[in-house]
């Protein structure tokens, strides 16, 4: 059995329809990338499946762990092991980082039945975290993100990934706006992520994010449809020839 | 309906048999001070929603209520009735049963050598020299008819002195219990706080009510003079029950170099008012006037700030944080007044919303009268919703809804606790906050966030 398997699975934004019929298996230890052009519903597929509300699904299925994914609110989604690293991280003030991470992580615990960590305990698994990701122990003090720089806030939500220890990590366009150490930094914390339970999908626009973290699989989303899947040379191609050529096969193989 | 003139012909009635038996009937400035604001209230009658200072606030229902002066023979309170609202470490707390003093419920704790904590009946009846030179000296009683009311029957509260240089370390607690029985009811406490050059001190205003019974209406007055280089704060806590009337002023005078802290909390009441009155009256002078309000159904919070800055080289800092649920209206009110010789001013006010139902309602209304040329003044408000992203960003992190809607309204309402410095008083408001916004966190209103998501409104401006 599958992680997570998506079957035929449609959305709609504003009564605009964005996924046309997604299917897609990932099983734990895999490491899955998802490219596509701006526009093509690579962010639309990454929040259905954080279980953003407002995103109305309008048919398909999505089974996660053996379970119905889309009957879940997004804190049980949360609490049974999906992570996702936002595109555009929220600024949360009068919230400190350590107060959210203990919160979430308590909140998981106690999904979970196991016991709360009280924030003596909490100390030392974060500090060990926050090394991984070269973080200032005085950022944890501040409020969530707020006067973040962007690398600082991508740097959080792979903190925060690496806390909550995710069973399936999906990281929305984390590579976007990163200078290239920081790029190193989110790389090396996901990769160091990486293990035989855990599933990561990597939703991106470039290639270059790839170069750090080898996926195992690559699928091309074009206009609301995976019209081409492969290993991770796929993304080598698509750095060389570009989405163009993708669209031109795809309107090519699509029935006039 | 009843019109105007029987309106005050209760107040009238009230006044003709108090004025003949009240304490300190027989002294004569106190006989002139309480029939020429009773002549004023009469003259003026209460305000209409014409009056610009009331544009958002209608109190026919306080006009309409034939409220009777509360008597003096209250209904027996218990210490143990009285325990929650007890706030840990203070120095004293002064307990009054619908505006008199009760001894037996008041816990006098050790205070410095000097620091006088009594009350304002005792000083009329035993040392009426120690209250004549302030009493009355800074309320204006022609700018609002409440304020003339509360001078017409002034009688009891609190009378606080404290003495050149000293300082008192724990806050100084005055509660005011409303024990409303079947008839409506009103009382009319009269604080007078003396704080002498040096002296740093901080004082608590605490109202709330028992028995949940009828109608009551509070109509408090403090004075608060600030001597030179004197460190104050005071702290207003409103959480009466939803059906009291609570009018407050709270005026400070203040003197050369005094650092002012005014908190504001109003978490309860029907209809409240609460105004703040700081006049600047000393070179370099520094006040912070610090509020929140949460109300919800069908509450009505008006906060109503008035900084006067007489002198040069003063700072003002206003910051006001409100949250609106039910169908709870809301009024901030900032006026700032620079005067002609107050060259050097710093004054900024901030008010800040959340609306979480379509039909809560807030006016914020900025007005500055600047008369110097030389000043720095800000105004800015800002009025929105619980953020959809934030909500969906925090639940994607494990918390549930309601944990997560009431962390953020918590944060929110954080910005205001943070400036309150005194721990205990903190701690006592923190508890109070925590429960309250755990109640709107609940309210199902599964709408948030989505909707009207492009009516959040702000502005801001520099003069």
């Amino acid at each position: 059995m599958s992680l997570l398997e998506i079957k035929n699975l449609h959305v709609k934004v504003d009564n605009h329809e964005i996924l046309k019929g997604i299917d897609l298996k990932v099983n734990a230890g895999e490491v899955h990338s998802i490219m596509g052009p701006n526009g093509s519903g690579k962010s639309t597929l990454a929040q259905v499946l954080a279980r953003r509300e407002t995103y109305a699904v309008t048919s398909g299925e999505i089974s996660y762990n053996g379970k119905d994914l889309l009957a879940m609110k997004p804190e049980e989604a949360a609490c049974e092991g999906i992570f996702m690293a936002f595109q555009y991280p929220v600024e949360i003030p009068g919230i400190s980082n350590a107060y959210l991470l203990r919160s979430a992580l308590n909140a998981i615990h106690k999904y979970r039945g196991l016991d709360e960590i009280d924030a003596m305990d909490f100390l030392p698994l974060f500090r060990e975290k926050l090394k991984l990701l070269d973080m200032d122990e005085k950022l944890m003090n501040r409020s969530v993100n707020e006067g973040f720089s962007g690398g600082e806030k991508k740097r959080n939500e792979i903190l925060q990934m690496a806390v909550l220890e995710p069973k399936l990590a999906i990281l929305d366009e984390t590579d976007s706006g990163l200078d290239i150490d920081a790029l190193r930094i989110v790389a090396q914390g996901v990769e160091a992520m990486r293990n035989p339970e855990r599933a990561i999908v990597v939703v991106t626009h470039y290639q270059r994010l790839l170069n750090y973290i080898v996926p195992d699989f690559v699928h091309v989303l074009l206009d609301g449809r995976i019209v081409r899947s492969g290993g991770s040379e796929l993304a080598l191609e698509l750095e060389e020839k570009g989405y163009g050529s993708m669209e031109a096969e795809a309107r090519d193989a699509a029935p006039a | 309906m009843i019109t105007a003139t029987q309106q005050l012909d209760n107040y009238l009635e009230g006044f003709s048999e108090f004025e003949k038996l009240a304490p300190g009937h027989a002294l004569p400035w106190l006989r002139r001070l309480r029939q020429d604001a009773f002549a004023r209230f009469c003259e003026v009658g209460f305000p209409t929603t014409d009056d610009e200072d009331w544009r958002f606030t209608n109190v026919s229902a306080i006009a309409q209520t034939p409220f009777q002066l509360a008597r003096n023979g209250r209904a027996r309170l218990s210490q143990q009735e009285l325990e929650p609202y007890r706030i840990a470490g203070v120095a004293c707390q002064l307990v009054f049963v619908n505006g008199r003093f009760a001894r037996e419920l008041s816990l006098l704790g050790n205070l410095p050598d000097g620091v006088k904590v009594s009350t304002l009946a005792g000083e009329i009846s035993g040392n009426p020299g120690a209250i004549e030179p302030h009493l009355g000296r800074y309320l204006d009683i022609r700018r609002d008819a409440f304020c003339a009311l509360n001078a017409a029957f002034v009688e009891d509260g609190a009378f606080v002195h404290i003495p050149r240089g000293t300082l008192v370390e724990e806050p100084i607690c005055l509660l005011f219990v409303s024990t409303a029985d079947a008839a409506p009811s009103m009382s009319h406490p009269r604080n007078l706080i003396v704080a002498e050059e040096d002296s740093q001190a901080t004082f608590v205003e605490h109202y709330v009510s028992l028995d949940g019974g009828g109608a009551a209406f509070c109509n408090t007055v403090t004075e608060l003079v600030a001597g030179d280089h004197t460190v104050l704060s005071h702290y207003m806590i409103e959480r009466e029950h939803k059906q009291a009337f609570n009018i407050s002023t709270l005026r400070i005078q203040q003197g050369r170099s005094a650092n002012i802290v005014s908190h504001s909390v109003l978490l309860g009441g029907a209809l409240v008012r609460n105004n703040v009155h700081p006049v600047l009256a000393g070179e370099g002078g520094e006040c912070l006037i610090n509020g929140l309000f949460i109300g919800n159904d069908h509450q009505h919070l008006d906060n109503y700030m008035l900084v006067e800055h007489a002198s040069p080289r003063c700072g003002s800092r206003q910051f006001y944080n409100g949250i609106l649920d039910g169908q709870a209206h809301g009024v901030f009110h900032g006026r700032i007044i620079v005067h002609k010789d107050a060259q050097r001013t710093d004054a900024k006010q901030t008010n800040r919303n959340l609306l979480l139902s379509d039909d809560a309602q807030i006016d914020t209304k900025p007005q500055l009268e600047i008369y110097a040329d030389d000043v720095k003044c800000t105004h800015g408000a800002t009025i929105g919703q619980i953020e959809g992203d934030a909500l969906f960003y925090l639940r994607s992190r494990g918390i549930d809804e309601v944990s997560a809607r009431k962390l953020l309204l918590f944060a929110f309402a954080s910005e205001c606790l943070d400036r309150m410095k005194q721990g205990s008083v903190r701690k006592h408001v923190k508890g109070l906050i925590n429960e309250c916004l755990l109640q709107l966190a609940k309210a199902p209103d599964a709408s948030i966030g989505n909707r009207r998501e492009d009516t959040g409104r702000n502005w801001e401006e520099i003069g």
